[in-house]
């Protein structure tokens, strides 16, 4: 946990370049800056190469023998396949404005985690192996040899990278160093070479349809406690339905959104607003997952795990999807879903059963964004809602990397926080939308032994939090990301720690006016509703 | 992985000493685990969360949801603490010799 890290430890940054050359600079391995490798069961349970024990303090890290051969075709298929990674291999004019975007060089100051550095890593290697004047000229034309050296160095970079894209708002070319870094982990993955953060969630995933590795009773057990919890608040019994065959809509969340707290919160705000509106939904216990780990393996990964969602849909014969507060997920689903497992053509185009609002931008994937479906409602005059339930809370909104920059998703959370709470302040705007920080913990370092790297990495992120909880007593953070609700609430409590963290729709669960309803005294996590502010302690 | 003497066996632990393999589990194992987790002795309190955790993964192969331990033990949070100082999630489920969870939380 982040106390194990001492207050005010990080707080000094040395943006100090090492007195050598980038090139010249090996690769440290500090705990705290990397993340355990992969189990070889979890490798030989995916069909994965290179399943071994090993760490990456060692000096050998036991690659297969003709590692330098399995990388430099890795390479050649890669960009004969993908295009954009060719030609962000080749067009990078290293003006340096990325240079001081990414949040993990803002906060640890190492130059190896500039955007324009993180790339050139592996680029060096391209043009040494793959351009007629890196071949020739060697060094001078920024070219190098692919040695044991390098790969530890992918590594610890690549893994020191959240994928989050920011750095990518900011290139003149629109070079997105979160591709490089897939292509990167790709290529590393084909030496065996991964972490066991990402992997394990990847293999449970494989093999229980999510992350957790939870079987349907123990998912059954976790419903039967939040149902509970919502009888207890609310005097209203819901029941929800389970891989109902016939149901209108699937439903599909990231598994920590009913594993984890406060994830639970939102969850049980899911639970609530489709109980009142009488939504024809079910959940599905093999779909019992919208986060894809998959993203931060490979592009065949995603793949293989994204298939469930499709095929479930099917098999329960639905007419589309609804997606819930995830946020990696929905980069995988607005961007590669429909290519990868598409096309849906047995789902139908997405109507709201409430409102009549056809979702549009739902046409290709058949998937709307709870965000999306809940303004509607709002919009539409659909929900009773009171807000004053929510007024010990002054809230404010994190753009979570994903939502925002791969999907463009700003107005619509924005819009329901404003309607289910009285308090609601932003962050400063270099901060947030397009440009909002990562948590520092995306895209597989959400981990324990990386703790000092996430705290760095969140620490832009903290400060802007900070910036409003000086100005305007905030002591609610929102997200809208099942990462961001784990990943925030440990950042909150090295950084600011009178700040909570929570999903939109446990705010949704304060304020829904349900019918028949008792008098609501406490909140959905069954503290006080009327208490003073800050002393809302789960 | 490295192979450590708990409880006069030798048995193999991950990165931060959870056991790798549950079925070597024993009491004098949970002896063991606990000094490292600042939980100098078992009181019959400690026993009664570590027992109910053992019988949860046991049932349903996964650690239970704090939420629902607290709930279930009558242990609140506070307490629990008390009693695990290094936490819920890594001291009592250490001690019970479950594997640490993964994925986004
Ligand atoms: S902003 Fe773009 S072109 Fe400029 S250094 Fe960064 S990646 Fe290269
Ligand atoms: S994608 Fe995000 S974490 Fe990676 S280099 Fe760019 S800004 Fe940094």
């Amino acid at each position: 946990m982040a106390e194990e890290l001492k207050k005010d430890a990080l707080v000094q940054i040395d943006y100090k370049p090492p007195k050598k050359g980038w090139m010249d600079t090996p690769v440290e391995f500090r705990h705290g800056t990397y993340i355990y490798p992969a189990r070889a069961k979890n490798l030989k349970y995916l069909d994965l190469p290179n399943p071994r024990e090993w760490s990456p303090t060692d000096e050998d890290w036991k690659l297969p023998e003709n590692w330098k051969e399995i990388v430099i075709n890795g390479m050649k298929e890669r960009l004969d396949k993908y295009r954009s990674f060719k030609v962000y291999m080749d067009i990078c004019v290293r003006c340096g404005a990325c240079a001081d975007k990414c949040q993990f060089f803002i906060g640890g100051g190492d130059p190896k985690n500039m955007p324009v550095l993180r790339a050139e890593l592996i680029r060096s290697v391209y043009r040494g192996n793959f351009t007629a004047a890196g071949k020739i000229l060697g060094r001078v034309n920024g070219a190098r040899k692919l040695t044991t050296d390098v790969i530890k160095e992918w590594f610890y970079y690549f893994y020191q990278c959240t994928e989050c894209r920011r750095c990518s708002v900011f290139c003149p070319y629109g070079i997105d160093t979160a591709e490089i870094t897939m292509m990167g982990r790709e290529l590393l993955t084909l030496l065996g070479v991964n972490v066991n953060w990402v992997i394990e969630p990847v293999a449970n995933c494989y093999r229980t349809g999510n992350h957790l590795g939870i079987q349907p009773h123990a998912l059954m057990d976790m419903f039967e406690m939040m149902l509970d919890d919502i009888k207890d608040r609310t005097g209203i019994k819901i029941e929800p339905t389970f891989n109902r065959k016939g149901a209108e809509i699937l439903f599909i969340t990231p598994s920590a959104d009913y594993f984890a707290e406060p994830g639970m919160y939102t969850c049980m705000g899911y639970l609530m607003l489709f109980h009142e509106l009488g939504l024809d939904y079910t959940w599905s216990t093999y779909a019992s997952e919208g986060g894809n780990f998959g993203l931060f393996t490979s592009h065949e990964m995603i793949k293989r795990l994204n298939a469930k969602m499709y095929a479930e849909a099917k098999r329960l014969g639905v007419k589309w999807i609804l997606g819930g507060e995830c946020g990696h997920m929905w980069r995988v689903v607005h961007q590669y879903m429909g290519t990868l497992n598409g096309p849906a053509d047995f789902l139908e185009e997405p109507v709201s059963p409430i409102t009549g609002t056809k979702f549009e931008n739902a046409k290709s994937t058949k998937m709307v964004h709870i965000a999306e479906f809940t303004a509607d409602l709002i919009k539409n005059n659909k929900l009773r809602l009171d807000p004053g339930r929510n007024d010990k809370l002054r809230v404010t909104f994190h753009d979570s990397c994903n939502p925002a920059r791969a999907m463009g998703i700003f107005e619509e959370p924005r819009y329901i926080i404003k309607n289910v709470c009285n308090n609601f302040f932003e962050m400063p705007e270099n901060t947030t939308r397009e440009q909002t920080f990562c948590c520092g913990g995306g895209a597989g370092l959400g981990t324990d032994e990386m703790m000092e790297m996430r705290m760095r990495g969140g620490m832009p992120r903290a400060n802007a939090v900070q910036y409003v909880h000086d100005k305007h007593d905030v002591n609610r953070l929102t997200c809208m990301c099942a990462i961001d609700r784990a990943t925030l609430t440990t950042l909150m409590e090295y950084w600011v720690p009178d700040v909570k963290v929570t999903g939109i729709h446990e705010l949704v669960a304060n304020a829904l006016v349900m019918k028949g309803e008792k008098e609501r005294i406490v909140d959905i996590r069954g503290e006080p509703l009327k208490e003073e502010k800050g002393g809302d302690n789960v | 992985m490295a192979k450590v003497n708990l409880g006069g066996i030798e048995i193999e632990v991950d990165e931060d000493g959870f056991i790798v393999d549950p079925t070597l589990w024993s009491e004098k194992v949970a002896q063991a685990l606990a000094s490292t987790e600042d939980v100098p002795t078992m009181t019959e309190e400690h026993w009664k969360v570590v027992k109910y955790l053992r019988d949860y993964y046991q049932k349903y192969n996964i650690a239970p949801m704090i939420r629902k331990m607290c709930k279930d033990t009558q242990v609140d949070l506070k307490h629990m603490y008390e009693l695990f100082p290094t936490g819920p999630a890594k001291g009592a489920c250490k001690i019970a010799g479950l594997p640490k969870p993964t994925g986004c939380v």
